[in-house]
């Protein structure tokens, strides 16, 4: 009965990833009819905005991956907007729902203060200058930050498949820096009903990889969770809950810094902004309820497909080549 | 189940004030970000920058988008706020400052406990997205 109602519920999500992924198709041939003096009322573009980040909310959840990492490529893949705008929203959209995990993760010890507040500070000071460079770039030409986006996104879609978590790393000796600032604590595993002591090794080279993903958050108005989680679990140590819940909690100070450069700089427009937000944050919560049912490898696999297809198509427009159409 | 372990396991203080603080600013944020919306849509304040001006630009750099439209950059949007779509910047501001008041109420509290480092560490935080919030870096795009 419950594996009909599972495989029900995922074939549901898959049709509706497939119906909402391929609605930018045909919106991006309507694009064209916009630009060549198209008669699409105001409320055309926000409304499939809105549909497409419900969607795109439900998605995320089920993958485990941040709504940002999927807004940038898909939407300005497929829609009209300027990349400027793409990434100011994808920003504030990361922010949103990082800022609304951030209670029940700190509050349950997931998301741990010690550990986030050092690499916060890296990492948001250098989303700035990513923030910087990237508008700089797009400024120059933006089939640079295209360009540059989609390998990026293909990285990430890379990462996903290969890299391996550890549900619990072995820390033999901590080095003295990670000793200094207490980089350690105590959680409660909910599902081996036990204490689970854990502390960090390898902090210098933890700090400087938040360096690169600060950067690479910023330029591109990507949220970092596919990098932070990585790091903190497999090169510092932390334990995989512990990791995930740091990663998003420290997506609500990352995203904040870089947020500010591209809301400053006017790439905020609220018309398109307003309904990603609210239209991924709905998405995420009917996402979490049907987790619970659904089997999200499956979801998994097929959000790195689209990723993988969303970076080469973000390379393809960069580039010129409209061999994606 | 061993007690002392489990009371180790128990979020910090200042997790927890961190963490009440920002459920409340975030639903504020979010009923902010809907309000302004539904006045922006429906055409109770008058807009600044006309629907179609938007969809027929958005499809350019930023720097071109505000010339066309003669939209402010940086905080200039503050003087705006009796136009309709410059008010939706209210909800977009307060989700973006929640970090920073969170930031300030922490600080205090490594203060009051004499953690230095992580006092220090929590006042540059503060410097660093209060220097980003300013729009004195990058803001004059045009």
């Amino acid at each position: 009965m419950l594996n009909t109602l599972g495989s029900s519920v995922n074939r549901l999500l898959v049709t509706v990833g497939v119906l909402v992924l391929s609605s930018p198709v045909g919106a991006f041939a309507a694009e064209q009819a916009v630009l060549g003096g198209g008669d699409k009322p105001w409320w055309y573009w926000p409304l499939i905005l809105f549909v497409f980040c419900f969607g795109l909310g439900i998605l995320a959840v089920m993958a485990g991956v941040g709504g940002g990492v999927l807004y940038v490529p898909l939407v300005s893949g497929f829609f009209p907007f300027h990349i400027d705008f793409v990434r100011g929203i994808g920003l504030m959209v990361a922010l949103a729902g990082a800022l609304a995990a951030g209670p029940g993760l700190l509050r349950r010890n997931l998301a741990n203060l010690r550990l986030a507040l050092p690499v916060a500070l890296i990492a948001s000071t250098f989303s700035i200058i990513g923030a910087m460079l990237g508008l700089y770039l797009s400024a120059l030409n933006p089939d640079i930050i295209q360009v540059c986006l989609g390998m990026t996104i293909v990285g990430i879609a890379a990462l996903l498949i290969f890299s391996k978590n550890s549900e619990k790393p072995i820390v033999t000796k901590q080095d003295a820096i990670g000793m200094a600032l207490g980089l350690g604590g105590v959680y409660w595993d909910e599902g081996a009903r036990e204490n689970v002591e854990w502390k960090t090794h390898r902090t210098v080279l933890g700090f400087f990889m938040f360096i690169l993903i600060g950067l690479v958050a910023g330029m591109f108005g990507l949220g970092a969770g596919w990098a932070n989680v990585p790091v903190l679990n497999l090169m510092m140590g932390a334990p995989l809950k512990i990791s995930v819940g740091t990663s998003k909690f420290l997506l609500s100070i990352t995203d904040t810094s870089a947020a500010w450069i591209y809301m400053n700089r006017g790439c905020v427009i609220p018309l398109i902004g307003v309904p990603s937000i609210v239209g991924l944050m709905l998405g995420s919560l009917l996402g979490v309820k049907l987790l619970a049912k659904a089997k999200p490898k499956m979801i998994r696999y097929f959000v790195i497909i689209v990723l993988l297809f969303a970076g080469l198509k973000a390379m393809d427009k960069g580039l010129g080549l409209g061999l994606l159409g | 189940m061993n007690v002392q372990a489990d009371s180790a396991s128990r979020p910090s203080k200042e997790q927890v004030i961190y963490a009440n603080i920002l459920v409340i600013g975030v639903w504020v944020g979010l009923a902010l970000l809907f309000i302004t919306y539904f006045i922006y849509l429906s055409g109770l304040m008058p807009s600044h920058v006309d629907m179609s001006l938007i969809t027929q630009n958005w499809d350019k750099g930023v720097n071109e988008y505000l010339e066309i439209t003669h939209s402010p950059h940086g905080w200039g949007w503050v003087a705006l706020l009796g136009s309709g779509d410059f008010l939706n910047y209210i909800g977009f501001t307060f989700l973006a400052l929640m970090t920073i008041v969170c930031y300030l109420v922490l600080v205090k509290g490594y203060i009051a406990k004499k953690d230095w480092i992580y006092a220090g560490i929590g006042l540059l935080e503060i410097v660093v997205l209060s220097v980003a919030a300013s729009g004195l870096l990058g803001s004059g795009g045009h």
